[in-house]
């Protein structure tokens, strides 16, 4: 996995609250059997007027030139600014590929749904919940162009003169800077699963049918 | 060991708990890895490129849901016209073959979508960890297991450690008093659910089903109920074992036989809150209230009773929500005030893994009576979960009745839940639906979906527009 120290990036704003994984990216695009591919489709139904399908280029597509993602001023965005409970929905992790490929290494938003807030750790990109008045400040000032500095180490965002602390799980903090691989950690500890399932197995022995 | 009174989700946690790590985080021991071929490709192969083995073949069963075509379902392989689908279809059967997983491939006559197949075959057991690449999975905490969906990263985890790296989540207890009026089912009631608590309620959460009103519901009702948790934000949904969880298991395939049947039920028993445990949130509903339910927006909370109307923005205080009602409602084509009873619908879906169990079919069957599908309607699909419901409903006649109203009879799969076959829903096409998620495009590229129980999909589809099942049985009985 890529670790996450410091970003420094330009801010996009995608003002809907419960922004789903669907509408992150679309069923049409989930038959791919890789984990790439999925940057040109996200936000497919927001970002192009017409219906896309699965190896169409932005090209190809028609652009709704209303929508945030598609105005000049937010171009090369790295950093994105979102509602509450973000990505609620669907478990797809390609829903992080697609934000992940596209170019944002982090999320902003006062809250976000659990399944894709882990799924968000297990690939590099960045989610902080921010208090609302926090994020509301940033989507007044984004238009003019946005740029926040974040540093993960010490859980800082600075924005300007202003600094925001932000929280993070010790354990998810630790586990981006490194981007260490966590079947690596869990197999570490192979012994204690093996006694732990020689136990279980023995209590509740229906559960194993080999 | 404490006495302190634990609840359901404290024991069936504390039951999988292979360690704790000084950050805190649990290693959290799974018992049974569902698998599909939309979330499971991408774990495959990063288990393949990492050279590691399958930690507990046995622990994973597998069957393609998402992708399957509904029609033409005796070809096989050959019937997925859509080259990209197939591939992801014969990747699971190569990935099963490879590994050594059970799969119920798709000519199986026990193939369905995964969360009916898995409690059909007695695959979901009591106090039983499950996950599962689909945040559905929460549907298997009807049997009182901690069923839940996980992302593709977590999928390999699995695979490879049998174990999710975790932290516990919060207690939150949903009680529902009192009884279901005639004609509510436990879809309008979870929908009324997260109404009340909101897409992001319950965040954060494992909510356990408790009271009267859960105790009465059938194991196909506590699915369905368990199955839109997610909807509310949970972690995931529970109901406590009692005898119509012991006796829905009894003599399904992967259920344990003779004396381990009488040790197993023996610890199931004890899979109940316990007196006086704490919940860190609750909410009470009196189940008398609920009215059955239309979902009117682009989120599963923007539901309101058959006898209601649709809201208006205007009346909201909180602007985020005004401005997201008033989106909804240019996507859906509706009118503030308009009322519920006055959307007509052009498509029906009944079928997922919300709502297309036996139970399901017979409820939606009941409300044909001998009526036809309404001229406004263009088709009605009728997709049972899996190929054995299909072949029970075939059995006793229901799927004749569908037939006969001019329904269409298809094989099992995931279907226009989601449209990722080719059964989707046309741009600006108003479909009643029993499936789960109301979001924009979910059932097909600027589709409008209402959500609703089989019975009111039903009455839909007769009517061509929503109407108050209460008030049609009362009519019958009238008439009658
Ligand atoms: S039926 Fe729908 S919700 Fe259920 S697993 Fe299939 S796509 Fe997901």
């Amino acid at each position: 996995m890529d670790a996450f120290t410091t970003l420094n990036g330009l801010v996009a704003p995608l003002d809907r609250a419960n922004v789903d994984t669907d509408q992150i990216i679309p069923k049409q695009y989930l038959k791919s059997i890789k984990r790439t591919g999925f940057g040109d489709y996200l936000f497919d139904a927001w970002r192009f007027l017409d219906q896309g399908t699965m190896g169409m280029t932005p090209n190809e597509r028609q652009i709704n030139r209303e929508f945030s993602l598609n105005l000049p001023v937010y171009q090369g965005a790295s950093i994105l600014i979102a509602r509450d409970n973000f990505g609620c929905g669907s478990s797809r992790e390609h829903a992080v590929w697609a934000l992940k490929e596209f170019g944002f290494r982090a999320v902003l938003a006062p809250s976000f749904a659990d399944i894709f807030f882990g799924n968000c750790f297990k690939n590099g990109v960045l989610p902080i919940a921010l208090p609302e008045e926090i994020i509301d400040d940033l989507f007044k000032r984004v238009t003019t162009g946005l740029t926040l500095s974040i540093d993960l180490r010490t859980q800082t965002l600075m924005d300007g003169e202003h600094v925001h602390i932000f929280q993070i799980d010790p354990a998810l903090k630790e586990k981006m800077l490194t981007g260490m691989d966590d079947i690596d950690l869990t197999l570490a500890e192979a012994e204690l699963i093996r006694s732990f399932e020689a136990g279980h197995r023995q209590r509740q022995p229906w559960l194993f049918r080999g | 060991m404490s006495s302190k009174p634990k609840t359901l989700y404290d024991k069936i946690w504390e039951s999988h708990e292979v360690g704790r790590r000084s950050d805190g985080n649990s290693l959290l021991y799974v018992d049974l890895q569902l698998l599909h071929e939309v979330t499971s490709p991408q774990a495959f192969e990063g288990l393949q490129l990492a050279g590691r083995p399958l930690w507990r073949v046995d622990a994973n069963l597998a069957t393609p849901d998402h992708n399957v075509p509904t029609s033409g379902r005796a070809l096989g392989f050959d019937g997925i016209t859509d080259e990209v689908a197939l591939e992801q279809v014969v990747t699971l059967d190569k990935n099963c073959k490879a590994f050594g997983v059970q799969q119920f491939e798709i000519l199986d006559p026990r193939q369905g979508i995964v969360h009916v197949v898995g409690p059909e075959q007695g695959a979901t057991m009591p106090g039983m960890t499950v996950v599962c690449g689909d945040s559905h999975t929460s549907t298997h905490g009807a049997f009182a297991a901690l069923a839940q969906g996980i992302g593709t990263s977590e999928v390999e985890h699995v695979m490879a450690t049998q174990c999710l790296v975790q932290n516990k989540a919060k207690n939150f207890a949903v009680i529902v008093t009192g009884a279901l009026s005639e004609g509510v089912t436990a879809k309008d009631l979870v929908l009324a659910i997260i109404g009340r608590l909101g897409t992001a309620g319950a965040t954060g959460h494992t909510i356990e089903y408790r009271g009267e009103a859960i105790r009465q519901l059938s194991m196909e009702g506590r699915m369905t109920l368990c199955n839109m948790s997610i909807e509310a934000g949970a972690r995931a949904g529970l109901v406590a074992v009692d005898d119509t969880t012991i006796n829905y298991i009894h003599g399904r395939p992967f259920a344990p036989k003779g004396e381990l049947w009488n040790q197993a039920e023996d610890y199931w028993r004890t899979l109940v809150s316990d007196e006086g445990a704490v919940f860190d949130a609750s909410i009470t509903i009196d189940a008398s209230t609920i009215a059955p339910q239309v979902s009117w927006g682009t989120s599963p909370e923007m539901v309101a009773g058959i006898d209601d109307v649709v809201p208006d923005p205007k009346d909201m205080k909180d602007g985020v929500q005004a401005e997201s009602t008033e989106r909804a409602l240019t996507y859906m084509n509706l009118q503030p005030g308009q009322k519920i009873t006055d959307i007509a619908v052009s498509r029906i879906f009944i079928g997922s893994c919300t709502n297309a169990r036996i139970e399901d079919l017979r409820a939606a069957a009941a409300q044909i009576r001998g009526g036809k599908i309404a001229s406004n309607v263009s088709e009605a699909l009728v997709v049972p979960g899996s190929g054995l419901v299909k072949a029970q409903a075939e059995a006793e006649g229901l799927a004749q009745q569908f037939i006969d109203a001019g329904f269409q009879w298809r094989s099992a799969g995931c279907s226009m839940c989601l449209g990722m076959n080719p059964d989707q829903l046309g741009e600006g096409e108003h479909c009643a639906s029993t499936s789960n998620r109301n979001f924009e495009g979910r059932q097909g590229y600027g589709g409008r979906t209402h959500l609703v129980s089989p019975a009111m999909a039903a009455a839909a589809a007769i009517n061509g527009h929503f109407v108050d099942i209460r008030n049609s049985q009362h009519q019958e009985v009238e008439a009658g």
